[in-house]
């Protein structure tokens, strides 16, 4: 094995370009790839719930998912390899050093998306050639499929905030690797059950907010409501337990990367007492100014005492320091997008419980309200901006290293002239895959659905406006 | 030998890709070249039919490949993706713009859209198989050296070694679609589509055939190694490809079940050539597999996990090519609700 010289960008403008780039690809498959991790994990309880029941209403809400899931994985496989290219693209100086202490969560990965991709194949192609409840079956290996690879790939991304399994020798080789070691890294537990319980949320607030519209301008047939209600009673059921885990990983943060921590939270002194700072912009040296302060407030989150120290950036060199505002406003920001979820789900649950005692119709029966649809309307959006947010805090929060501690993004960079217009490249591709994406999606939730399963010669019949 | 055997797996790896995703490029040229919207909607038809539901499991096989070259020989990953990032951008947005653009056009119902989207996929179905195809010329023709983006950005990839690739990339992947839709048609029993692909198929193949000719004289000139190699450790390999590859030919018509595997040979026995001319060498001339290779727990981590995912891995690939061979089971009484 010989070790691989680094070197810097050809211009400025090219490492910004590779940024931006690796970023804005990042940012984009991150939303398909969680619709990709939980939308089939809707589709099969509308599908299960409708063999059960036989409620046309159901089975066409599970068809119509599985056409989108289609479309949606197949956006996303594609988006994704792109990212595996890009990382040797842009960043060869990571990967040709590193490269082999992050191969194993991707190998696995990749095992973890073949199956999905078969067993997907097999889901949507073969509707008509299976029986219901085998046909039901091929479903599951999707889910547990989608939920390994996001668990792998975060792995790999655990690693980059917490490298273990390696040593460097004097010339700069990586030597003794342990692949196991690096992959289960301290980051790993927090971080992937944090992104999993995510991508649950994102697809089920998502769907949810489609049909909250649908619902809104009038269509409350057991189909539109049926649409809502599942993907958001996930949602209501997951977001709690994130909340947790958030706090987990806060934690976790706080005491593995402080730096970290102190740009998320605004902190520029080591002390006790440190209070906590609600939205307020950096005023570049010593604190936050703008924002709201509760005495004491992050000691207590801490360490539940008031007594408790928080580091602050002045213990890491200025250079050292990540972009203090960016990374707190995105803190922030997730957090707030969160307690919203979570408020709507406290909000679900009342009325339901209210109904079920008062003896109303049955689960179906959302809270009709226009303030609470209107406000559902707004989960999906928020769901993504919190998993923006939440992306832009690891990745931003770690800055200006690629792999903490061990080696900054300056030096993973490609040499190679020309970056730039690779960014530019990509950014035209991805306007045109997104709005045929979107227009794609708008279309199949329009469409008559077309009898592809005996079966089911009942579905299109269905009246669906 | 660890790393020997991580090779070897990335190799079959590349084959796979090669004669699975390689054959779904191929049906996006011929998609390209259907004809007008009427008389080419069933060739249309056949082609998303049949790719449709393992190009996404077909396409895996390329990420295998790069993730096994990244974990088990990260400094030659680094040095091909950094000198060669040019046709490798271009590989992935037409990687892109090909699934995306499929997948929509499956969705969508009206012509033009069909038509545009349809456009999008066939082209980039020919574009990446080309850009892949000048990435192996510059790597077989040595001219990505170790390091980062050390080599020539420009001419280690637009040179006569990576045109013959990717020229010769294009048209094999052609062939090997048209002999797969050919043989798809005898299954289903379409003949006059089954004529227009085997008429396809043989064009292609001879074209094919005629470029891996001129490339012995291109080779000859500007990869004397490479060229070596094919003449002498891996002439074996070579004989057998363009035996394998007439035999296809002359098979099309009377056994095109029989055409299928042997225009598979032919392509799968060129790839092991050309890796059979260079071995040990990964990066021509001086990095060798044993320089390249990653430490050896790696290589076993790796290596254990994928057999023991090969476990799953292999049955369920079996069953997904296995359900759409046979007819649809006889379903439930029409009305009925599925239960």
């Amino acid at each position: 094995m010989f070790a691989v010289p680094l070197a810097h960008a050809a211009t400025e403008g090219d490492l910004s370009g590779a940024r931006a780039q690796m970023g804005f690809s990042l940012a984009w498959h991150i939303v398909v790839a969680c619709l990709g991790v939980g939308l089939p994990l809707l589709t099969l309880i509308a599908e299960w719930l409708g063999w059960r029941t036989g409620d046309p209403a159901l089975r066409i809400l599970a068809r119509r998912w599985a056409r989108g899931m289609g479309v949606l994985f197949a956006v996303g496989a594609v988006s994704g390899t792109i990212l595996s290219f890009e990382l040797g693209l842009l960043w060869p100086g990571l990967m040709g050093r590193y490269g082999q202490v992050i191969g194993l969560p991707f190998a696995l990965e990749g095992i973890a998306f073949f199956i999905e991709a078969i067993f997907l194949g097999v889901y949507l192609y073969a509707w008509d050639r299976l029986p219901p409840g085998k046909h039901l079956l091929t479903g599951v290996p999707i889910v547990i499929a989608g939920v390994a690879s996001a668990f792998f790939v975060v792995c790999a991304n655990a690693w980059m905030n917490q490298p273990r399994g390696f040593e460097l020798s004097r010339d700069g080789r990586v030597v003794s690797v342990d692949p196991w070691a690096a992959m289960f890294n301290p980051a790993a537990p927090p971080q992937t059950t944090h992104m999993i319980l995510a991508a649950l949320m994102v697809a089920a607030f998502l769907t949810a907010s489609v049909y909250a519209v649908a619902l809104l301008r009038g269509r409350r047939d057991r189909y539109h409501r049926a649409g809502f209600f599942i993907p958001f009673t996930v949602g209501a059921v997951v977001t709690p337990f994130q909340l947790v885990v958030g706090d987990w990983a806060a934690r976790f943060v706080a005491h593995y990367q402080p730096a970290k921590l102190a740009a998320m939270e605004g902190v520029y002194r080591t002390g006790d007492h440190v209070p906590l700072t609600v939205l307020g912009i950096s005023n570049g040296h010593s604190g936050l100014k703008y924002g709201l302060e509760i005495p004491s407030g992050l000691s207590l989150l801490i360490g539940y005492s008031p007594d408790t120290v928080v580091r602050g950036l002045s213990e890491v060199p200025r250079s050292r320091w990540p972009a203090v505002t960016g990374v707190h406003l995105a803190f922030d920001l997730m957090v707030g997008a969160g307690l919203f979820l979570l408020l709507m789900g406290g909000w679900l649950a009342l009325a339901w419980w209210l109904r079920r005692r008062t003896g109303a119709d049955g689960v179906l029966s959302v809270p009709g309200t226009r303030a609470f649809l209107t406000l559902a309307v707004l989960t999906g959006p928020a769901a993504v901006v919190a998993l923006e947010c939440g992306w832009v805090v690891t990745e931003l929060g770690r800055q200006p290293w690629v792999v903490q501690g061990v080696m900054t993004v300056r030096d993973a960079v490609n040499p190679a002239p020309g970056l730039l217009n690779g960014l530019w490249l990509v950014l035209v591709v991805y306007f045109g895959m997104t709005v045929a994406t979107v227009y794609v999606l708008r279309r199949l939730a329009r469409d008559q659905p077309v009898p592809i399963a005996p079966q089911e010669s009942d579905v299109p019949r269905y009246p669906v406006t | 030998m660890l790393a020997n055997l991580t090779l070897g797996v990335m190799w079959i790896g590349l084959t796979c890709y090669a004669l699975f995703g390689g054959a779904d490029f191929g049906a996006g040229l011929w998609d390209l070249l259907a004809g007008r919207s009427g008389p080419g909607a069933p060739r249309r038809a056949l082609i998303e039919h049949t790719i449709g539901p393992v190009w996404e499991a077909n396409h895996v096989w390329l990420i295998f490949v790069v993730v096994l070259l990244w974990a088990g020989f990260s400094p030659v990953f680094a040095a091909v993706m950094s000198t060669l990032y040019i046709p490798l951008t271009l590989t992935a947005l037409g990687i892109i713009a090909r699934g995306a653009a499929f997948a929509f056009r499956k969705a969508s119902t009206e012509l033009w859209q069909k038509r545009l989207f349809g456009a999008c996929f066939a082209l980039s179905s020919v574009l990446t198989p080309f850009f892949l195809g000048t990435v192996a010329g510059g790597v077989a023709s040595g001219r990505v050296p170790p390091g980062l983006a050390a080599g020539d950005l420009i001419t280690s990839w637009l040179n006569p070694t990576s045109l013959l690739g990717g020229v010769l990339a294009v048209l094999t992947c052609a062939h090997l679609a048209a002999v797969y839709l050919c043989a798809e048609t005898e299954r289903l029993g379409q003949p006059e589509l089954g004529a227009w692909f085997r008429s396809r198929a043989l064009i292609s193949g001879l074209a094919a055939g005629a470029v891996a000719l001129a490339g012995i004289a291109i080779l000859h000139a500007d990869a004397p190694r490479l060229f070596h190699g094919l003449t002498h450790r891996a002439l074996p390999l070579v004989v057998l490809s363009a035996c394998a590859g007439l035999a296809a030919l002359a098979l099309l018509r009377r056994g095109p079940g029989l055409a299928r595997p042997l225009a598979a040979l032919a392509v799968a026995a060129i790839l092991w050539a050309w890796g059979v001319a260079q071995y040990p060498a990964m990066l021509v001339p001086g990095v060798t597999v044993g320089d390249a290779a990653s430490t050896h727990p790696v290589l076993i981590a790796c290596l254990v996990s994928l057999a023991v995912g090969s476990l799953i891995l292999v049955p369920s690939l079996w069953w997904l090519y296995s359900v759409f061979q046979r007819e649809p089971e006889p379903a439930a009484a029409p009305g009925e609700p599925g239960r």
